[in-house]
């Protein structure tokens, strides 16, 4: 313990290092069965079978759905931006991928006397006795959320193609409009919690009853469309609509520039489902005395949400989809806010 | 401070190696079979007529606009939302009338038609 | 030392971006290196133990405005430039270029590099918070110009509007 760099112990990298790794196969993982589990639960839903035949109970097929994407032929149309074209995907996988970093998925553990935090943006400030994460956790997250439209608004005009650049347009003006609309939503659980460290708003959580949930449940309702407008998916999927925009922003895109889009899609959605479940359902807080399991279950269930609307809603038009987005949910989450922000003053 | 951070960093690291990995693995592996017709854009189909990077639609850098400004009032209330207990009445004093004056901007978008999509 | 080492990777990642910034031919690519500046300041200001403002730097900066910049660089479908410098333009920014070269020379001469140290120390910032520190200085003792901002902000819907509407 005595060897340290940066003013840090060694076992805080090992930490650090572990944890990475473990939370980046977690969402590689799930982003892979998130696929198979949409094409069961669908498939249930709609008395078929879905994927049977590789392994049993199709088990392995999105590993055989990999591997097709991996040997695929790499095609570049001829009049793309090449350099655009290929740094688009990356552009959409990597914020995906790290806005997981801040969000504790676990109660504080303790290895060889040393006090490790399970969130990867955190470590154990021997000196100062406490959890040092980015205390400006939540700002992070919606700064990530906002890289992600680049991705998608570039990969959309670089492919030189009519229905990608439309695609990629309205994709991009959805996802910002929706995303300040759930901005908005969070501030008004900002006010409860009184921090921007994702640590103290799960903390703040303690029991069943003590989740954000019962106190915003407007908050709640609104984060939670939003975050499916945020992500792409049905019923505001407009960016792909097949029958209008072939795939949307993804229509030139093959192989593994085309898995990464996939990727990043489910990568958000697990993101996101892992931010409802922190802000509004305790995090790693209640029911069962296990932190992870709760963490986990929690991320599956809003997982699980996304998925049985996919199954049950139709397509929403354009035009709706924006009025819905600014002329209802913006005003709605200010609503909240000042309605808060006046009985908690007047109630403290 | 920093150790908040680091893991940050190779997180970064370790997604873009994923992401260049796979891609670098998957063109060598791959078929290779350019030809014309396969490298034009795709149109269902039909020849393509002239060029994608046609001008658009005005509404969209509008809701970019409007986004930018509402944006700018949202960062103004994440410092306020963790302060306004502590400021009382005061604080929500100030941010009523903060909030008060671009309301006023949000009703002039709304009769204006501005978040109409025609 | 390692920290430094950082610092300086960051740095000359920084003004490589920005060189490329007006150097790119195609608009795109000139803002895709804006939006890497952007990052490597919010970097910065992480290393300065000022999360809110990196923060607001990747939300406002790079995250908005610069969706309306790529917006805006394609709704003009703005080609890659190909039109030759003229000789006056070289002259007068190299001129104005001098000039600006001339005065951070000057400063950074008369003043100390390090800059004074006022109240906000590493330990203060440890202990309160820097969110909320910023937000006690704005809501307290520049309040004035914080509501000034949202007249600002007003006056610029009302600008976006008019500008992008063909009849009101």
């Amino acid at each position: 313990m005595g060897y340290e760099i940066l003013g840090l112990p060694l076992i805080y990298y090992l930490a650090m290092l572990g944890k990475v790794i473990v939370v980046f196969l977690f969402v590689l993982l799930t982003v892979a069965y998130a696929t198979y589990a949409e094409r069961k639960i669908i498939g249930h839903m709609q008395v078929r079978l879905g994927p049977m035949e590789t392994a049993w109970h199709g088990l392995l097929q999105p590993i055989a759905d990999g591997l097709k994407l991996f040997f695929k032929e790499e095609i570049i149309p001829s009049q793309a931006s090449k350099l655009v074209f290929l740094l688009s995907p990356f552009i959409a996988l990597v914020p995906a991928f790290i806005a997981f970093a801040v969000i504790p998925f676990g109660d504080t553990i303790e290895i060889a006397g040393y006090k490790i935090p399970l969130q990867i943006a955190a470590y154990y400030d021997t000196a100062a006795g406490k959890v040092i994460d980015v205390n400006v956790g939540v700002l992070y997250i919606l700064a990530m959320a906002g890289m992600g439209v680049y991705g998608i608004v570039l990969a959309g005009w670089s492919s030189n193609n009519k229905y990608s650049l439309l695609g990629g347009l309205r994709s991009a003006a959805q996802v910002i409009s929706y995303e300040l609309a759930a901005s908005f939503a969070l501030v008004a659980v900002f006010m409860l919690s009184e921090s921007l460290s994702l640590q103290k708003i799960v903390a703040d959580q303690a029991g069943v009853f003590g989740w954000y949930v019962w106190k915003q449940p407007l908050a709640f309702i609104l984060f939670c469309i939003c975050s499916v407008a945020e992500t792409n998916r049905t019923p505001f999927d407009l960016p792909e609509a097949e029958n209008e925009l072939v795939a949307g922003f993804g229509t030139e895109y093959s192989s593994m520039k085309y898995a990464m889009f996939f990727m990043a899609e489910y990568a958000n959605m697990v993101t996101v489902s892992a931010v409802a479940a922190t802000f509004f359902l305790g995090g790693w807080q209640g029911p069962t005395p296990w932190p992870i399991l709760n963490f986990v279950a929690k991320v599956y269930f809003f997982m699980f949400c996304f998925i049985w609307i996919r199954a049950t809603y139709p397509r929403y038009r354009y035009d709706q989809l924006m009025r819905l987005g600014w002329k209802v949910f913006l005003p709605l989450a200010l609503l909240n806010i000042v309605v808060t922000g006046i009985v908690v003053t007047l109630f403290k | 401070m920093l150790g908040a951070y680091l893991p940050i960093l190779l997180l970064v690291v370790i997604s873009i190696c994923f992401g260049l990995g796979a891609l670098v693995l998957s063109s060598f592996v791959g078929p290779k079979k350019p030809s014309k017709v396969k490298l034009q854009p795709y149109e269902c189909g039909c020849e393509p007529v002239g060029s994608a990077r046609e001008r658009f639609s005005i509404k969209f850098y509008l809701i970019a606009m409007l986004f930018i400004l509402f944006d700018i009032e949202a960062v103004f209330l994440y410092p306020w939302s963790i302060l306004f207990k502590k400021l009382g009445m005061f604080g929500l004093a100030e941010m009523g009338v903060f909030i008060a004056i671009l309301l006023v901007g949000y009703i002039y978008i709304w009769k204006k038609g501005a978040l109409e999509w025609e | 030392m390692l920290e430094s080492l950082f610092f300086l990777i960051v740095a000359a990642v920084a003004v490589l971006s920005g060189i490329l910034v007006i150097t790119c031919k195609n608009p795109i690519n000139s803002a895709l290196s804006l939006i890497l500046t952007f990052f490597c300041v919010a970097t910065f200001y992480v290393m300065l133990e000022a999360p809110f403002m990196a923060a607001v730097q990747v939300i406002v900066y790079a995250g908005a405005i610069m969706v309306l910049i790529v917006f805006v660089i394609m709704l003009l479908n703005i080609k890659t430039e190909t039109d030759k410098r003229t000789s006056h333009a070289v002259l007068i920014s190299s001129i104005i270029g001098l000039f600006v070269l001339f005065e951070t020379i000057y400063f950074l001469n008369r003043s100390s590099l390090t800059g004074s140290k006022g109240l906000m120390d590493s330990a203060m910032i440890k202990s309160v918070g820097h969110t909320e520190i910023i937000g006690k200085a704005l809501f307290t003792d520049f309040l004035l110009p914080f509501e000034i901002t949202s007249l600002l902000l007003l006056v610029a819907i009302v600008g976006a509007v008019v500008v992008s509407k063909r009849k009101i």
